[in-house]
């Protein structure tokens, strides 16, 4: 069975580590915050100028001098620290955040991804992605495996314009796991979603892969 | 005493003219100088290249100046929201220029601290560093960006003391800071103007040095997305 939404974001926390700073993108990324693990110390960072976001707020406490990136009204917890967009974007660009967790419209075998712009179609802006992917240590993708069409997302080179070169190192979506080897070594396949079989996966993948050891072992 | 103005159009006096850039503060409708864009519309200036993270909503925020066909080429890192500005760049009245949102900060603040360009790894390899230097320094490549400045830079912020001294409000500071640096001249809208002392000179965001004229504004607040949670006993 692909993984839904939620399950996806629930895979897609298991790649926080406890003290991690993490910035999370719009959509299936937003939803990881709910799968933090307890007892876990992470911290969310929002890039219009906040270190340790606080959940949706009560109809009360609603702030408007208090949003997230998504612009939507957030909440403030006792380690939170506020900060301008430059120093927002210096901690970025300067390697302090240790994960951001991304949705894509491509990635490519070689870590590509292209999540900000489709030729011919309105643009609204690449926004904060392009720091995001150039600057955090560690890039993971989480997106459907296809797209509407039905066409693999996973491919051999990108075919949408870039937001960076070279830059996610993992790519989670409902039907896979793949790692992106350093140095230009391409995709290894490491885990599937539930019920999925390796020849589904192949069948709907353009990038080439190499299968794990572990997988296959299991299959 | 002499940077406090009644308002908006007393604050905005013999600033304002065609073709002039500005720098206008905020993220989204968080943080913007509402009371400003509403002088600018007033004074009915044209012909504006506007510098901003985002270009407001339809009829509020820079929406207002969309609408009035004051803005003529807008750098922003995302316009999503306003219909009015998808039309007018759709059928070529507007010009668009996209940065990377830190690109756009590190340009603004750059622009303040008197360093004309930097080189950073954001977009190399992208469209974005099309026609710009690309540069290698410890065996990445890193693109060549140029720092902005504006004719005016128009702020918001939460408190200011009597010498322009500032404090802004949890995430309503965003791009405010750097466009009070940036600007040949700064105006700053408020909640409120304290008496010099009532602000502890530790916790000063933005000294009065880069603030020129300074008022007491009224604001909306309008907010985008209110997203609340339920009492779990609801």
């Amino acid at each position: 069975m692909p993984r839904t939404r939620e399950q996806l974001a629930e895979r897609a926390a298991q790649e926080l580590q406890d003290g991690f700073y993490v910035n999370l993108g719009i959509g299936i990324p937003t939803l990881v915050a709910n799968y933090i693990p307890a007892g876990m110390e992470v911290t969310l960072q929002s890039e219009n100028g906040m270190l340790g976001m606080g959940p949706f707020p009560y109809d009360e406490d609603v702030d408007a001098d208090l949003i997230n990136a998504g612009k939507q009204t957030i909440t403030e917890i006792p380690e939170s620290a506020y900060f301008s967009s430059a120093d927002s974007f210096a901690m970025i660009r300067g390697g302090h955040i240790n994960l951001s967790i991304l949705g894509a419209m491509e990635v490519a075998e070689n870590g590509d991804i292209a999540n900000w712009m489709i030729p011919g179609k309105l643009v609204k802006g690449m926004g904060g992605a392009m720091d995001l992917v150039a600057g955090v240590k560690r890039v993971v993708v989480v997106m459907e495996h296809a797209n509407k069409h039905g066409q693999s997302k996973v491919l051999k080179a990108c075919s949408l314009p870039l937001t960076g070169t070279g830059v996610v190192s993992r790519i989670i979506t409902d039907l896979a796991v793949f790692d992106v080897k350093p140095d230009g070594a391409g995709l290894e396949l490491i885990e599937l979603a539930n019920g999925v079989t390796l020849e589904e996966v192949a069948a709907r993948t353009e990038a080439t892969y190499t299968v794990s050891q572990s997988l296959k072992a299991a299959a | 005493m002499r940077k406090i103005y009644a308002d908006a159009k007393a604050a905005l006096e013999g600033l304002t003219f065609d073709g002039m850039t500005v720098m206008s503060g905020g993220f989204g409708l968080c943080g913007i100088p509402e009371n400003l864009i509403a002088g600018l519309k007033a004074a009915g200036v044209t012909g504006l290249t506007v510098i901003s993270n985002n270009a407001g909503v339809d009829g509020f925020g820079l929406g207002q100046l969309l609408e009035t066909r004051q803005i003529a080429r807008m750098i922003s890192s995302y316009v999503g929201e306003n219909k009015e500005f998808e039309r007018q760049y759709l059928a070529g009245e507007l010009q668009l220029e996209f940065n990377p949102q830190g690109t756009l900060a590190e340009r603004i603040r750059a622009g303040g601290a008197g360093i004309p360009a930097f080189f950073t790894a954001t977009g190399v390899g992208t469209l974005v560093a099309e026609g710009k230097e690309v540069r290698n320094f410890d065996g990445r490549d890193y693109v060549m960006e140029t720092a902005l400045v504006a004719d005016l830079a128009i702020v918001k912020a939460w408190k200011a003391d009597e010498r322009g001294n500032l404090v802004f409000r949890k995430t309503a500071r965003n791009f405010n800071p750097m466009m009070a640096t940036a600007g040949k001249v700064t105006v700053v809208e408020v909640e409120e103007i304290v008496p010099v002392g009532s602000l502890d000179p530790d916790n000063i965001h933005t000294p009065g040095v880069y603030v020129d004229r300074l008022f007491v504004g009224t604001f909306e607040k309008r907010i985008e997305q209110r997203t609340i949670r339920q009492h779990a006993d609801a």
